[in-house]
């Protein structure tokens, strides 16, 4: 009995403990710092802990800085790429998972690969097509960059979850009458509500963390998206630790939540590009 | 309706042919939003930065044709060597070390135990949080006087004093390849983890009664049940890691000295600081070769997946 007790701390507890330590210690870092006045952000005694917490630099990065334009610009980004993220992922996986037409296949194998392309690859090419088209410095050239990788993302993983539903419910409504984009609307996309929810919140994180368009497409310091204008506030003063910490905090509160209710629906969304064929 | 089977069959036939011609139209008209995207912002912009990078191009003034002079100037640039070098440790140092602690990480979740799903949940948080967020809590974690880092070891008797995490040109490179193991390696251990849950466990009971040991086993039964999924991870991570910008730009620049620059920074670097998209265009192009190979690979592996 002793023996199996040492052996699951070894192989069980004690690496458990461990992933989580390093997992959470820059979160707590940064919590724990957003909470400093700045005589404990700057003293050696008890670095982990807080004596007197304060919202000091959340008041601060409140007011003196755009935090609240840039936590609107992402969130007008978010959620515009994820819900057309969704409206042509659903119809294209459809299509894919479902209507026969010549050059599905290579369409599915190519929305992979595309998924694939480095943004630092494209983000030269599109600056000088946005420049070309006076999209600079508009949300729009934060949607349409951000949707080159979400789309590709939600129609590969709606392609996977389409498929999964039995194809008999479909025809039924299809000898009763129903035209194809009607079937979509009302049988499939009730029934893969679990995937677009995947495919919906993946895109939302992707796009809210997306940086090197925004960094790029972006001049107006208002219209930065919060990934952007907080890594701008760290090239200023040296001692904006406790504010830069609170942005983190606060940029991090959606995705927290989020992901607090939809764990299950996030890891599917995570396995499904490498373990669904 | 009712006939010979003849009839039947000729009827299900037309049915047939007329639903095959009306599933291409409509397959075509629902997949052309999608098309259009990828042809107009990936596709486009794809062709566009190959033939940018065989022109003379700063902001703001036309194009005019150069050939590879581009290419040949990289390759004689000493700073561009530099960075093709950094960014074959980066990749290769980071990659393997998230294959390694994702293994562990997807081993450690596979067994029983109460609040599996909260572990789980709480492992795959470096991969939810904005990386620009965390890279920023990694770059004051490793401040050299106040950073958490240097010191717990000062506390811990490991070092004197405080070490120059981001401006030691070693130790720079080790500090930006721990940020990206931390933060991909949730992605390794839960996909990991989704292979390890479908290697059948009567393959673990017929070795446990050969007498193997679980070391043997691990070796023996689990590697090769999950090696495609465990290929096809590492290729997407390498693609992924290949194209990070983030961490390297938020924690170091590049620096010290370009000790840290890689593909994607230098890019950014040429392409804006010295306002030439051309050149740094070609910087980011020699990442095709690696990205053909890799999806080569994946395109194999994932059919083969599918075949098994």
């Amino acid at each position: 009995m002793l023996r199996w007790y040492v052996s699951r701390t070894l192989t069980l507890y004690l690496p458990l403990a461990l992933f989580a330590l390093i997992t959470l210690l820059p979160f707590y870092w940064m919590l724990i710092t957003s909470l400093k006045r700045d005589q404990e952000l700057y003293s050696f005694d008890d670095p982990l802990w807080v004596k007197r917490p304060t919202l000091m630099s959340y008041a601060r990065l409140l007011s003196t800085t755009p935090f609240v334009h840039w936590f609107k610009s992402s969130a007008i980004v978010a959620l515009t790429s994820a819900t057309i993220a969704l409206l042509i992922g659903a119809l294209a996986g459809f299509a894919i998972a479902r209507l026969r037409f010549p050059g599905r296949y290579h369409l599915s194998q190519t929305v992979l690969l595309t998924y694939l392309v480095p943004q630092t690859l494209l983000f030269i090419p599109m600056y000088d097509i946005f420049y070309r088209l006076r999209w600079l410095d508009t949300y729009l050239s934060l949607i349409m960059s951000s949707l080159t990788f979400v789309v590709p993302f939600a129609t590969w993983l709606l392609i996977g979850y389409f498929r999964s539903i039995p194809k008999e419910i479909e025809e039924c409504a299809q000898i009763d009458g129903a035209t194809k984009l009607q079937t979509l609307w009302r049988i499939v996309l009730p029934l893969s509500a679990p995937g677009l929810v995947s495919a919906g919140l993946f895109a939302f994180t992707q796009a809210w963390n997306m940086f090197i368009y925004p960094l790029v497409f972006i001049s107006s310091p208002e219209k930065k998206t919060i990934p952007v204008g907080i890594s701008a506030l760290q090239m200023g003063d040296v001692f904006l630790w406790g504010q830069l910490m609170a942005a983190g905090v606060l940029a991090s509160v959606p995705l927290v939540v989020f992901y607090t209710f939809f764990q299950r629906y996030m890891v599917e969304g995570l396995t499904a590009g490498a373990v669904k064929g | 309706m009712g006939g010979t089977p003849e009839t039947l069959a000729l009827e299900g036939a037309r049915v047939g042919s007329a639903t095959r011609r009306r599933d291409a139209v409509e397959g075509w008209i629902f997949v052309l939003p999608l098309v259009a995207l990828l042809l107009g912002f990936v596709f486009y912009p794809f062709f566009g930065a190959i033939w940018l990078s065989l022109n003379q191009k700063v902001i703001g003034a036309p194009a005019h044709w150069v050939g590879i002079r581009n290419y040949v100037e990289l390759l004689h640039d000493p700073v561009f060597l530099r960075v093709l070098r950094n960014t074959v440790t980066y990749v290769v140092g980071a990659v393997s070390l998230k294959l390694i602690f994702g293994m562990l990480m997807a081993l450690v979740l596979n067994q029983q135990f109460r609040l599996r799903n909260l572990f789980r949940g709480v492992y795959l948080l470096p991969w939810v949080v904005p990386t620009a967020v965390s890279a920023l809590a990694w770059t004051w974690m490793f401040n050299d006087v106040y950073g958490i880092i240097n010191t717990l070891l000062i506390r811990a008797g490991l070092i004197d004093w405080g070490l120059s995490w981001l401006g030691d040109y070693r130790l720079a490179m080790v500090a930006i390849i721990a940020v990206d193991v931390w933060r991909g390696m949730p992605f390794f251990g839960v996909t990991l983890l989704a292979g390890l849950q479908t290697v059948p466990t009567e393959l673990y009971e017929a070795a446990r009664i050969d007498g193997a040991s679980p070391w043997v086993q691990f070796w023996r039964v689990t590697l090769p049940q999950i090696r495609h999924v465990a290929l096809i991870t590492t290729i997407l991570s390498a693609v992924w890691t290949f194209g990070e910008f983030q961490i390297i730009y938020i924690l170091t620049r590049g620096g010290p000295g370009n000790a840290t620059h890689v593909f994607s920074t230098y890019t950014y670097e040429v392409a804006f600081s010295s306002a030439n998209l051309s050149k740094g265009v070609a910087v980011s192009l020699f990442v095709l070769p690696f990205l053909a190979g890799a999806i080569y690979l994946l395109v194999r592996h994932m059919e083969r997946s599918e075949l098994a």
